[in-house]
């Protein structure tokens, strides 16, 4: 571990694409089991944050380091064990339409050689695995198309933690969901940060979503979220969400739930009044 | 002051990186073998009903054509080879080309496009595959293999086409005679250019199909846009590179 403790840490990055800023002075750190939840408007950079993080999107400079190895400087199959170690959820899921849901979850475990080859049986164990987790094992042999788009998101989310990676990267996993399902999706990715303690970068316009994952927590007894005492919302073992919003690139605001509300920025208000 | 020009020969410059990286890949492995068998069977058994029929009627155009031409000088038992030399060379490739451009190019385009725009090529890249060796390179290799036997089934369609005009139909010449002309007057160098000239087209409808294919964006629209530009640009690539080649072997 360096110095900062961190698995993820941002100096300085800038990139633009053509004349607008998608990161500008982008500095940050995440250590292990932390959360954060990425606000802001369209277009201020919430998603090229995350892509850049495993190095999906060039920067134009800076440094990004993710597990203390420098992702700016390696091409995509350098970076191949290295994102191994990351799950990632995509916008719409990104889950292949030509595989089945099961194909789709399994493809990290055949695909990822960062680990010793596993036996088929134990591939297929951590397939349903992966999918009871998001409550979908009656799936695995449907295709993407023929379940709803709540659905491709939790079979997006199995995919994304079959490997039980350190860091997960979810983009937008409420985007154009009804409240309902956006909270079963949330739900999801609470119940994975508190069994699985791993951490987490979450971006999404959903304030809502940021909420849940401060002031819920997964009771396994109950197998539901119910919500973290005050105690517990304090605990500083605990106290692992914190909020940051972007604008035009820039990261205006980094701090806790209380601090975001208490700020009277408009374009912070912006984000917790609704 | 030359600032237009920069946007083209930037995506010219990425177009020959993917064109490279596609190649570089054929060696490299993994091999992905089943999406190789799966796009040959796409591109070249699913080309094949259109190219027979395609390749009938051009054959029995050039005949028709020729043979009116050929009776001013009194020369219409040399319309086997005239169809046979133009076939060979030339039509055959260029118009079956031309259809797997159509067909295939905007297919490979739409294909790669959307799964461009649902960041399913995302999605690989995060988990290890990469897009170009488990897409562009099977497709590569599957339109370089199967655009000159596609091409060889239109040439022998078409002479057959050509024959039922100028045999059957009109009465020009016997059977053997122009069955011994198209044969005769055929040489090595014929043969030479109507291979090369597929493989080389083969190479650009897969290239620029797939290209244009993976810098979709701009969702449902971007790739109906990359559709036809993938369509068109590989259409004229045909027929610049059909000059190159002619120029070359024609003047040997």
């Amino acid at each position: 571990m360096s110095a900062t403790d961190a698995i993820v840490h941002f100096n300085t990055v800038n990139t633009r694409f053509d004349d607008t800023w998608a990161l500008h002075d982008v500095s940050l750190a995440l250590k292990p089991g932390e959360t954060r939840i990425i606000l802001g408007a369209a277009g201020s950079g919430k998603t090229t944050l995350l892509k850049s993080v495993i190095g999906l999107v060039p920067v134009d400079s800076g440094s990004i380091q993710l597990f203390d190895q420098e992702v700016t400087s390696m091409n995509d199959h350098e970076l191949f064990p290295l994102r191994a170690k990351a799950g990632f959820l995509f916008q719409e899921g990104g889950l292949f339409d030509s595989l089945t849901i099961g194909e789709n979850v399994e493809y990290p475990l055949a695909n990822q050689q960062t680990r010793v080859p596993i036996s088929p049986e134990e591939s297929e164990r951590r397939v349903r695995d992966a999918l009871r987790f998001v409550e979908l094992e009656h799936t695995i042999n449907k295709f993407p198309s023929e379940v709803s788009g709540g659905m491709r998101r939790r079979v997006g989310i199995a995919r994304a933690i079959v490997t039980e990676p350190a860091l997960v990267l979810y983009d937008s996993p409420t985007a154009g969901l009804d409240p309902i399902t956006a909270n079963t999706i949330m739900a999801v990715v609470a119940k994975e940060r508190d069994v699985r303690n791993s951490a987490s970068l979450i971006v999404t316009h959903r304030y809502q979503d940021g909420e849940l994952m401060a002031k819920f927590r997964y009771d396994p007894k109950s197998e539901e979220l119910v919500p973290a005492s005050e105690e517990e919302q304090h605990d500083p073992a605990r106290a692992r969400t914190k909020f940051m919003v972007m604008r035009e690139g820039r990261i205006v605001f980094t701090g806790t739930e209380l601090e975001l509300e208490s700020s009277s920025d408009p374009y912070l208000k912006r984000f917790f009044r609704h | 002051m030359l600032d237009f020009l920069k946007k083209p020969v930037a995506s010219f410059q990425d177009y020959l990186l993917l064109a490279g990286s596609a190649f570089k890949n054929v060696l490299r492995s993994p091999h992905y073998y089943s999406d190789v068998s799966l796009q040959m069977d796409i591109i070249g058994v699913g080309s094949l009903p259109i190219v027979l029929l395609t390749g009938i009627f051009s054959g029995g155009i050039i005949a028709l054509q020729m043979a009116r031409a050929l009776a001013s000088y009194g020369a219409a038992n040399q319309v086997g080879s005239i169809v046979s030399i133009t076939l060979v060379r030339e039509l055959g490739p260029v118009l079956t080309a031309l259809l797997v451009a159509g067909r295939n190019a905007s297919g490979m385009a739409s294909e790669l496009g959307s799964m461009k725009v649902s960041e399913q090529i995302d999605a690989m890249r995060a988990l290890g595959t990469d897009p170009v060796q488990k897409l562009v390179t099977p497709r590569l290799i599957a339109t370089a293999v199967m655009l000159p036997c596609l091409t060889v089934v239109a040439d022998a369609i078409g002479l057959f086409g050509a024959y039922l005009v100028s045999v059957p139909l009109l009465g020009l010449i016997t059977s053997s005679q122009y069955w011994s002309t198209s044969y005769h007057d055929l040489v090595y160098n014929d043969l030479l250019q109507g291979l090369l000239k597929p493989f080389m087209f083969g190479i650009i409808i897969s290239t620029v199909g797939c290209f244009y294919g993976l810098r979709t964006s701009g969702g449902t629209q971007g790739v109906g846009r990359a559709t036809t530009q993938a369509v068109v640009v590989a259409s004229i690539w045909i027929f610049i590179v059909t000059f190159v080649i002619d120029k070359a072997f024609v003047n040997q």
